[in-house]
């Protein structure tokens, strides 16, 4: 660990009558991979751009390798790359086009430039497509093409708002290992992203954002086992009748969820085998019709539930939110 | 990205702020490559013109003023200089909703850098379309009385005009939606048929007569017209200047405030 590279504290912004930032505090040491995690409207996209240089905060301070990027922004677009939401590639231009007018406009030009944009287009994969207009492109290449853009000069501080959204699985994985190993040469990073596999295979640290403060940080692993704790274990019950269903909602039992279809009841345990074991019981003894009993682990979506709060929780149960589910193991 | 990987994404290159003109260069270069790879910007910044000057000069000259184009060239000249800038109104819009601006503003490049590009290639790709629309003319039997002089004078308010109709496009794409913004060679095609552009004002109904005789491309047509024939422009160029230096002051200095208070989403 380094001296920090990217400085945060107190970070407000509001547009309007809209606070985006409330106070936000988040510091990367040289070298580190920090992912920022956080909902759709969490304030993201907005600490991004006030690190970039791209908005001026209303409070607080952000430095970038120890420059202040609100009082010396020319001097902080030296230290920061940065790959927005969407690529920004031109279409018109091929994708070899594309680097090299990326490389005259950070001051790289000639043999330095011709050989920089090669190594690129070698690394990303796109060596082959190099002199094809990028509108030929997938989409998958043009993100590829976007964060080589971004690399073209090398800066110490890199900053990924969600770099992977909408790649396919390979090229997500391939976006993985390149910015891990952009990180093992020692340059900062600081990504966001909706996806938590994400920011639990490439981050040293995990923070997450939630409406427009930070409601948890740590490693993955902290995090993860801060949560298995809050939100414990539970047990599932798939009935094969609605009078067992009712008979069962008639039992007292700590309920946690049941599902609308009038088959499903969940509920909480303290110790998962024998919350089975009693409920088994419990079925012989009022003779209900069960399909199925089941242990559930909590998913990344209690992860992100539990540390994001119950408000998330209506939302994420219509399921619109795209936060992919997986099992904690 | 699967590939093999001889090296390890670059040594950190040293490399520092790029100067204004270098910046607004590799701009004008990128507004080059758009105009020059699309199919469709040719048409709408060289055939359309051509065909539009075609119109006037075969269809309706002989009608008009029953010379060979000697009245409606400058008016046809001045139309396609406006509806040329014009698209740069949806470039640059188009620039602004992708977010290309945004990432061109975190280049240690000068911010306006990519508007200027806008602009100047705007203003250069519109001085080759009148070239080629004044050739188009003098193919169709159109002749200038103007001396060496005139002609100066000519090329350099041709590049007023573009110069100016581009920042005022560029400055409403900075505004504007895609879609709005493509509106505005709209008004560019229109305004200058509500002008002494192609029929003397006495001609028009009675009830535009106001509003022909005060709005800028009238002036400016007429400006454009003495100069071509040779004669004194005394009593237009006041005016039609005035008009140009107010719209082109307005626009930049708009547009470069636009763009540099605009701050990210």
């Amino acid at each position: 660990m380094g001296r920090a590279m990217i400085e945060i504290h107190g970070l407000e912004k509001s547009y309007g009558s809209n606070a985006v930032l409330r106070g936000v505090d988040l510091e990367v040491a040289g070298g580190q991979i920090v992912a920022l995690l956080g909902p759709n409207g969490a304030g993201k996209t907005t600490t991004v751009a006030i690190l970039t240089t791209l908005a001026h905060p209303d409070g607080g301070s952000a430095h970038v390798d120890g420059v202040d990027v609100v009082a010396f922004p020319r001097r902080a677009r030296l230290r920061v790359a940065a790959t927005g939401q969407y690529a920004t590639v031109d279409e018109f231009l091929t994708g070899e086009e594309n680097l090299r007018q990326m490389a005259a406009l950070n001051g790289l030009r000639g043999a330095g430039a011709r050989r920089r944009v090669a190594e690129l287009l070698e690394r990303f994969d796109l060596t082959g497509a190099a002199r094809r207009p990028v509108a030929t492109y997938s989409g998958g290449m043009r993100r590829r093409l976007d964060l080589a853009s971004s690399l073209v000069a090398r800066r110490p501080v890199l900053v990924l708002d969600e770099p992977t959204t909408g790649l396919d699985p390979v090229s997500r994985l391939g976006l993985w290992d390149v910015v891990a190993e952009l990180a093992r040469d020692g340059t900062t990073i600081l990504l966001t992203t909706q996806y938590l596999e994400e920011a639990d295979r490439l981050a040293d640290r995990i923070a997450v954002l939630d409406a427009g403060r930070i409601v948890a940080a740590g490693t993955a692993a902290a995090l993860k086992s801060q949560v298995s704790r809050q939100a414990g274990e539970r047990v599932r019950l798939v009935l094969a009748d609605e009078r067992s269903f009712d008979t069962v909602r008639t039992l007292g039992l700590p309920i946690s969820e049941e599902d609308a279809r009038r088959t499903t009841v969940t509920v909480r345990a303290d110790s998962a085998l024998s919350t089975v074991r009693d409920l088994l019981d419990l079925a012989e003894r009022h003779d209900l019709a069960v399909d199925a009993v089941s242990v559930v682990r909590p998913t990344l979506d209690d992860v992100f539930l539990a540390l994001t709060g119950a408000r998330h929780r209506a939302a994420a149960d219509h399921a619109t939110d795209p936060i992919p589910t997986g099992a904690i193991r | 990205m699967t590939a093999i990987t001889p090296t390890v994404p670059g040594p950190a290159t040293p490399v520092g702020p790029v100067g204004p003109l270098a910046g607004i260069a590799t701009m004008v270069r990128r507004e080059m490559w758009r105009t020059l790879r699309s199919v469709d910007a040719l048409i709408t910044a060289f055939a359309l013109p051509v065909l539009v000057m075609t119109a006037f000069v075969v269809i309706f000259g002989g009608a008009i003023a029953g010379d060979r184009g000697d009245y409606v060239v400058p008016g046809v000249l001045v139309m396609c200089l406006g509806f040329g800038a014009a698209t740069t109104a949806p470039a640059v819009a188009q620039d602004r909703t992708s977010g290309t601006i945004d990432r061109f503003r975190t280049l240690p490049i000068m911010a306006s850098s990519v508007l200027w590009g806008h602009v100047l290639a705007s203003t250069a790709r519109n001085l080759a379309t009148s070239v080629v629309v004044i050739g188009a003319a003098y193919a169709m039997g159109f002749r200038a009385g103007a001396g060496p002089a005139g002609w100066l004078a000519l090329a350099g308010l041709a590049a007023a005009l573009a110069l100016t109709f581009s920042w005022l496009s560029a400055t409403a794409g900075l505004i504007l939606s895609v879609e709005a913004s493509q509106s505005l060679s709209l008004v560019f095609l229109f305004l200058p048929y509500l002008s002494s552009g192609f029929v003397p004002i006495d001609t028009l109904p009675s009830w535009l007569h106001g509003f022909a005789e005060h709005q800028p491309f009238t002036p400016i047509i007429e400006l454009v017209r003495r100069l071509a024939a040779g004669t004194s422009p005394s009593g237009v160029a006041g005016p039609a200047l005035a008009w140009l230096g107010v719209v082109l002051v307005v626009s930049c200095t708009g547009g470069i405030m636009l763009f540099s208070r605009r701050s990210a989403r």
